[in-house]
């Protein structure tokens, strides 16, 4: 079919990193397309080398290759060069790995990570030579399909995107390409009847099957227009991990990337309640990847790949309840066959948590980050991050003394209850540890790094009315103030792309003409401070007729129906709600995985429970249990026996109101 | 200068294809994993972040393709030429390939030292093929030709007309030449040969490149050019040709 590489490769000698266009990583394929094949391109909508490392994307390439019935390549945002290039030449929107026309394919899928990126998926559907509204797009269009994070609060791209998928997607990626193999079997007729077979499959949400009502300003219903949509989408979660040890084959850039290194997923979910965390609430509940894989998937990927360096990932590696064994194997046996690294993205804050590293850190000890994220105590307790002061000086004692000469911490300001008793708090921690650092060596140092608070979705915190920017502004420069005679240096967000996060992050459906105006007014790469400006979502708003603050600084009340109260993470509306004012309490909440359940909702809901992967929880303690878990005590969860799997996304839970 | 504990090794390799877009570094990258995965037994060097002992030869820009890329690495044993040409290749990105492998003296010299002359076949836009011969003639029947050269971000005028050491016109039904240029006193730029091409061409024709493949580089010693795998080689070890 269309393969436009000598039209794209004519424009490559003018663009910045043509290698991003190429494709030929390893890992990738070429796969042959067939009309009884669903063709899928799945997307990711920023630049090559933030998109290329997405571990969901690359999972979902493999498993859809593997099929008999689908195949899969990979896209990703052009730069703003080569779009200007395509634009003139007509070159449209490109698969890398056979450099197939966007538009051949039959589902364009995006990966939301990012509510910045919003306006790249359009601009990527308009590049695909597709309508950028649902409503405009006739059968022979590809359908356009995403998920991630940020598909939990789907709305403000209710209009242009024509399904989403909740959740984890190595199940349900199975049942959609079945629904459209069949719709493309019986001649594509009508898109109406492909939408609506796809919104009676469990986890995924077609917008256009749904009513919304207004009253005033506000959302006051989100109701199915037809009996078998459900009237609240449940997400999708892959109950054992253990079965589904992919990447097999991580792709192995010609370019360097973020994340450029072997990595492998620890485990997935997390129970420490952090209330501000999107990624913690709506990813529960804990499955932990056995041992043994963990080990044959770092084995396998650094032969394959050639790789020197290995990341363990998921939310809070140090959590895994056989990190000791396995980091300690794990440096072994690399050690014995060359010189790999490892690391653990997302350090906990304290002291045994740097023993780990300073076992798999024996060369480049060079720089470790820690996220105490609150100023005071008072403050983490108000947002579940339960880290004490001695934690952290405990931790950075530590570090420092093991080697480690410069220390990275990272805050959130901008949360709730914070006063400025709070902001200075992190000058004085900051300032303190530096005074740590110094008794071990003269060059010693702390980065700071503050980020804007923007409340999210299925959090206790969605209630939240976020800080205005010039509020973020002067909380920065009191600390920048605090801090200037202190060898802490400062480095904080742009309070502005926090703003404008936050219109996206908990908009409604009217939200997507404010994008679609944005993306029109040329706000591309919005994630990219070169490209961003907030006058653009400002002048978009008033061109709409919409309040900026009543979408972004106003609390919302219990009442209120909140434009995602009809997708499910299965936190309990309730739970939420309670948390919320837990938190107002400065009440701090337990991990779940080792004391008991306090029924959010997740596995309650959908029948499911924490898989852990030794049932001795990791040494140092886990954040408020008040148990002593460094003797190990046994854990209240059940490792699931393989092949008594349940189904998600059955009855369960609902949201309530 | 090399230790003489380890074996050092010349390597010779190819560029083609879509792959011409990745950079210098993505080259030695992509090399560093391959011998990895092709467990060619690397030497590191010592120190606290240990490196393995890879040297390039000159920097072929992003875009060229290249039939004669050179490396120099260290290893820590005698290795298999033959097998691992293969399986380097194999772990290499599609479009490079390791195309003939030959032990190196210890302490040769290296590669960036050596390399005097850098041979291109440049495509050329913007002219006919008829009208290249007299251009060519031009240029080479001048003593200098001068152009801007920009450098290190500064634009300044340079000569040259020295460091073209030979350009003709391969196939006369075709809007190309071969060039020959020197690395000393520093590395004449494809694109300033072509500059020069289109000042002695002045307002007749806007000649522009538009594809490049580097052909050969050459070690010139004792008024002689050297293939640079045939110089400073292992006497007692066997080079082999691999099939690429
Ligand atoms: S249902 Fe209970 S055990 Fe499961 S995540 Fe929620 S609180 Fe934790």
């Amino acid at each position: 079919m269309s393969n436009l590489w000598p039209r794209i490769e004519s424009l490559l000698p003018r663009v910045e990193k043509p290698a991003r266009y190429i494709g030929m990583e390893r890992g990738s394929v070429r796969p042959e397309h067939h009309p009884g094949k669903v063709a899928w391109l799945l997307l990711y909508p920023d630049a090559y080398e933030v998109g290329l490392p997405n571990q969901g994307l690359q999972i979902l390439y493999e498993i859809l290759n593997e099929r008999d019935d689908a195949v899969a390549e990979r896209s990703y945002a052009p730069w703003v060069d080569l779009e200007a290039e395509m634009r003139a030449h007509g070159v449209p929107l490109f698969s890398v790995d056979t450099h197939r026309a966007a538009g051949d394919f039959d589902v364009l899928a995006f990966n939301l990570s990012a509510e910045l990126v919003f306006t790249n998926l359009l601009n990527c559907v308009d590049l695909a030579g597709v309508p950028v509204r649902s409503a405009q797009r006739h059968p022979e269009h590809p359908l356009i399909l995403a998920g991630g994070h940020c598909a939990f609060n789907p709305e403000p791209l209710a209009d242009y995107v024509d399904a989403f998928v909740m959740g984890d997607g190595e199940e349900v990626i199975a049942e959609i390409t079945e629904v459209i193999g069949a719709w493309k079997r019986s001649g594509r007729a009508h898109r109406e009847q492909v939408l609506h077979d796809l919104a009676t499959v469990p986890g995924v949400y077609v917008p256009s099957m749904y009513d919304v009502e207004y009253d005033g300003p506000r959302v006051v219903g989100v109701t199915p227009r037809y009996p078998d949509v459900p009237a609240v989408v449940d997400k999708r979660t892959v109950a054992d991990l253990a079965e589904w040890p992919y990447p097999k084959r991580q792709l192995v850039p010609l370019v360097e990337v973020v994340h450029d290194r072997l990595n492998v997923e620890l485990f997935r979910g997390c129970t420490r309640g952090c209330r501000f965390c999107q990624a913690g609430m709506i990813t529960r509940p804990v499955r932990e990847r056995p041992l043994e894989q963990v080990r044959t998937m770092v084995r396998d990927g650094l032969r394959r790949t050639g790789y020197d360096e290995v990341a363990l990932t998921s939310l809070s590696s140090a959590d895994f309840s056989g990190i000791d064994g396995l980091v300690g194997g794990i440096v072994e046996e690399q050690t014995a066959t060359g010189s790999v690294s490892l690391s653990l993205p997302s350090l906990r804050v304290d002291a045994f948590t740097v023993g780990v590293a300073s076992e798999i850190q024996r060369v480049r000890r060079t720089g470790l980050t820690f996220a105490p994220e609150a100023g005071s105590w008072r403050l983490r307790q108000v947002i579940n991050k339960l880290v004490t002061e001695a934690d952290l000086y405990a931790a950075v004692d530590a570090a420092f003394s093991q080697g480690w000469r410069r220390v990275k911490l990272y805050f959130l300001t901008g949360l709730p209850t914070e006063t400025d008793v709070d902001t200075l708090g992190i000058a004085e921690l900051a300032t303190n540890v530096v005074d740590i650092g110094r008794r071990y060596t003269k060059g010693a140092s702390a980065t700071v790094s503050v980020g804007g608070f923007v409340p999210k979705p299925h959090t206790p915190f969605q209630w939240f009315g976020q800080n205005s920017v010039d509020e973020l502004r002067r909380k920065v420069s009191l600390l920048r103030d605090a801090l200037r005679r202190s060898p802490a240096k400062v480095r904080w967000h742009d309070p502005e792309a926090s703003f404008a996060e936050g219109i996206a992050s908990r908009g409604d459906r009217r939200i997507g003409a404010v994008i679609e105006r944005v993306w029109r007014a040329g706000g591309t790469f919005q994630e990219w401070s070169e490209h961003f400006s907030l006058g653009r979502w400002l002048d978009a708003m008033a061109a709409e007729g919409l309040d900026p603050d009543w979408y972004v600084t106003r609390h919302r009340t219990e009442d209120e129906v909140l434009p995602w109260d009809h997708i499910a993470a299965g936190l309990h509306r309730d739970f939420l709600w309670q948390d919320w004012k837990a938190a107002l309490a400065e009440h701090g909440l337990p991990d779940c995985r080792w004391t008991p359940c306090y029924d959010c909702g997740v596995c309650t809901g959908y029948a499911l429970e924490h898989v852990v992967a030794a049932n001795v929880p990791p040494a140092g303690g886990s954040q408020g249990t008040g148990q002593d878990l460094a003797t190990g005590h046994s854990v209240p969860v059940q490792l699931l026996p393989a092949g008594a799997r349940p189904r998600s996304g059955g009855t369960g839970a609902r949201v309530a109101g | 200068m090399r230790g003489d504990t380890g074996h050092p090794v010349r390597l010779r390799f190819s560029k083609r294809g879509p792959v011409r877009f990745i950079s210098h570094r993505d080259v030695a990258r992509a090399f560093e994993r391959a011998f990895r995965v092709a467990e060619v037994p690397l030497a590191f060097t010592a120190g606290f972040s240990p490196h393995p002992k890879i040297s390039f030869g000159p920097a072929l820009a992003v875009g060229y393709e290249s039939d004669a890329e050179y490396l120099d690495l260290e290893c820590t044993e005698e290795v298999d030429e033959t097998r691992w040409t293969a399986e380097v290749t194999a772990a290499l990105p599609e479009g490079i390939a390791v195309t003939r492998v030959a032990p190196l003296a210890d302490r040769a010299p290296s590669l960036q030292e050596e390399i005097s002359v850098l041979a291109y076949e440049v495509v050329l836009g913007g002219i006919p093929a008829d009208a290249v011969g007299p251009v060519v003639a031009d240029l080479l029947g001048r003593a200098s030709v001068e152009v801007t050269v920009s450098r290190k971000g500064e634009a300044r005028i340079d000569d040259i007309r020295p460091s073209v050491l030979a350009l003709h016109q391969p196939r006369p039904y075709e809007a190309c030449v071969v060039v020959e240029v020197a690395t000393r006193p520093r590395t004449l730029r494809v694109v300033d040969v072509v500059h020069g091409l289109r000042a002695v061409a002045g307002d007749a024709w806007p000649i522009e490149e538009s594809r490049v493949r580097r052909t050969y580089q050459w070690i010139e010693r004792g008024g002689a050019r050297h293939e640079p795998l045939d110089v400073d080689r292992r006497s007692d070890a066997r080079t082999l040709e691999a099939c690429a």
